[in-house]
């Protein structure tokens, strides 16, 4: 019995080894182009189109209407007035979304850390762990999330044994909470990456050294592992930023995150092209935000690159 | 499955037509058989009562007994794909954005009325169902489709307040739409219905039920002022029993049949009829243009008219329904809940649901947005 294995020839004919041909880029490339594109050409039309009389769908008629109507309100006695609803929504997102941050990269340096300097066998394991909630739907698990934060789950009975009082569910911690849950394997695992490539001999140096252990994590630890914060905060914070589910389920449906805006929009309220103009701000905003990251990390000389 | 919610319900359905591309793709000529036979009984002039292949039921969420479906299955061999929606402007927007593949809709009375305007329904004419006869006098010519060409009735209904008498000692102090908007109680659901907020809210400014549909947009910003103080927990039409029976939300802005519903589970909740006035409202069973599966439907909407099989249908949902025979049919509890069989002393409040032309609808749309996107 032979091993079946590639002949140098073989790898020859197919060019250099670890190269493959460009033709295999092709179709995922024109997916892609197709299934992200496309539907961001139809936002972007339909945003500076007026709506049918009849809601749904739109009129092809060229209006700056939806994007006046996203800061100035036209209310039903004929006066306008400054609309600072959606630039509140809007806010809401931001700050929701810079809070499960922050929050999921505190707790997620010091697991990453941890994991990373386990042995072999037990980071393999450890790893999977992480990605263990994956392997059941967001759904789902948001609905889990619903029964646990609720005022008579768990929590709230166990704290109701102290006397102190629980009530979060369908209102904005809770929506947070959701957030934060959701997102925070996206925040160790880059860390992680980052931290497993770390030579940890580097530490030890810098402890022989003298260094505080306050110093080896600010000068020598975080600076090794900052691609992996900066990969972890643009894999939370932009799509947090675009949330449903959290602020649906958890928060009580209330239109607090604009992603539910949008949705209602396309959905009961029948105005696609509002709706539309708030997708494109949105589009806008977090290109914005990836510019800034960007700029800040090229200025430390990180190999960084977003866009 | 007592409580299924849409977004379940929806993961429920979408494995349920997977399973059906499946079997569709081994068994094309089931399907073949199906569209064959069915001219043929219809050319003689007998009502197919069986089939094969699927019925696709796009239905309010948590509206119809699963058992009862599984019954329609074994008595005619067409299997039933449940979808389910939470409002009549959330069906309207899922038909008008393109989605076919729906052999039977559930649409409000005043939402038939639009559809039929807007040529989205299939003229059938239920009447002439061998259970067209079973539709109430009552239910028959009425003013969204006159002599029931389009539509068999489901169920019928109100839009008042449930209240948790233990956990909201205030309960008999609701009286009013009014109070409930104005009151600021913790832990409230309200409805995602901008007819139902909307026309609540112009009741509770003092607008006649008469005058649900007017135009003068002095009472929609008297409506709109009557609204900016009210901040519901949860605003969302799915789910509400749940969050009901086990206390987390006391009050909620809902229908009489779920609320009957919560009443069975936690005894402590009450149906109160605002002294406004209440919103009466219809379900109807209608065919959307474009039905892959018409004459399943048609089988569909006559098997529902039997009254032994709406009966059944009532006592799932708890609410009343239009077909005649059912009364004797159904449970004591539903028969004896003043929530549902309406006492004499409130009917004079239930008016039907507003039906307003597009200037009204617009408005209402306008307000109801306005007071959503504040919250």
């Amino acid at each position: 019995m032979t091993a079946v294995t590639t002949t140098p020839k073989k790898q020859a004919q197919r060019g250099r080894p670890g190269q493959s041909s460009p033709k295999l880029a092709y179709l995922p490339i024109i997916f892609l182009a197709f299934a992200i594109g496309v539907p961001l050409l139809i936002i972007v039309v339909y945003s500076f189109l007026e709506k049918p009389s009849q809601g749904t769908g739109v009129k092809w008629v060229f209006t700056l209407e939806n994007y006046k109507a996203l800061f100035i309100q036209e209310k039903l006695d004929g006066t306008t007035a400054l609309d600072t609803r959606y630039i509140k929504v809007l806010w809401t997102s931001f700050y929701y979304s810079l809070l499960t941050t922050v929050v999921t990269l505190v707790l997620s340096i010091p697991v990453a850390m941890w994991i990373a300097t386990r042995d072999a066998r037990k980071r393999n394991l450890l790893v999977a762990l992480v990605t263990l909630p994956f392997w059941i739907s967001i759904l789902i698990r948001t609905y889990g999330m619903r029964q646990i934060v609720a005022d008579e789950g768990p929590i709230g009975k166990f704290l109701g044994i102290f006397n102190i009082e629980w009530s979060i569910l369908y209102s904005p911690p809770a929506t947070i909470l959701g957030l934060i849950y959701v997102f925070l394997p996206f925040m160790i695992l880059p860390i992680y990456a980052s931290a497993e490539r770390f030579d940890f001999r580097l530490a030890e140096a810098a402890y022989d050294l003298g260094a505080k252990r306050m110093t080896v994590v600010r000068r020598i630890i975080l600076p090794s592992i900052r691609p992996g914060v900066i990969s972890g905060i643009a894999l939370v914070f932009i799509p947090a930023l675009g949330s449903f589910l959290q602020s649906d389920m958890l928060g009580g449906g209330k239109t607090n995150m604009v992603a539910n805006v949008i949705a209602n929009n396309f959905g009961q309220a029948r105005n696609w092209p509002f709706g539309s103009a708030l997708a494109v701000l949105l589009i806008v905003l977090t290109l914005l935000f990836v510019l800034i990251m960007q700029g800040a990390a090229q200025r430390r000389g990180d190999k960084v690159e977003l866009v | 499955m007592k409580i299924m919610n849409k977004r379940k319900a929806t993961i429920v359905a979408a494995l349920a037509a997977a399973g059906a591309l499946l079997l569709s793709a081994c068994g094309g000529e089931s399907t073949a058989t199906d569209t064959a036979s069915a001219p043929a009984t219809a050319a003689s002039g007998e009502f197919p009562t069986s089939g094969s292949g699927v019925v696709n039921l796009y239905n309010w969420t948590d509206y119809i007994d699963p058992a009862l479906l599984e019954k329609f299955e074994a008595e005619t061999g067409i299997e039933v794909i449940l979808d389910t929606f939470d409002s009549n402007e959330t069906l309207l927007a899922k038909l008008q954005s393109g989605a076919t593949g729906y052999d039977i809709i559930m649409p409000s009375d005043y939402m038939v009325e639009q559809m039929i305007g807007l040529g989205m329904l299939q003229e059938v004419d239920v009447a002439s169902f061998p259970n067209g006869k079973y539709i109430a006098p009552e239910f028959m010519d009425v003013y969204f489709d006159p002599g029931r060409k389009f539509t068999g009735p489901y169920m019928y209904g109100t839009t008042g307040i449930a209240c948790n008498t233990k956990l909201e000692p205030e309960c008999e102090n609701i009286k009013s739409w009014k109070d409930l908007f104005t009151g600021n109680y913790p832990k409230v659901n309200a409805l995602k219905d901008q007819v139902e907020i909307v026309s609540a809210a112009l009741r509770a400014t003092g607008v006649p039920a008469s005058d649900l549909c007017t135009t003068d947009t002095a009472k929609y910003v008297a409506a709109e002022e009557m609204l900016a103080g009210f901040k519901p927990d949860v605003i969302d039409n799915d789910g509400g029993n749940e969050r009901m029976i086990t206390g987390q939300v006391n009050i909620r802005t809902s229908w009489n049949g779920d609320t009957h519903r919560m009443k069975m589970e936690n005894p402590d909740i009450i149906f109160i009829y605002p002294s406004e006035g209440l919103n009466f409202w219809s379900d109807h069973m209608a065919i959307p243009v474009g039905a892959p599966n018409l004459d399943n439907a048609k089988i569909f909407i006559n098997w529902l008219m039997d009254p032994a099989n709406m009966a059944a249908a009532s006592n799932f949902s708890g609410y009343n329904n239009a077909i005649t025979g059912t009364a004797e049919l159904m449970n004591d509890e539903l028969k004896n809940d003043p929530g549902v069989i309406v006492p004499e002393e409130y009917k004079a409040l239930l008016s039907p649901i507003p039906n307003c032309g597009e200037e009204a609808r617009e408005l209402y749309t306008q307000v109801f947005t306005t007071w959503l996107d504040s919250q």
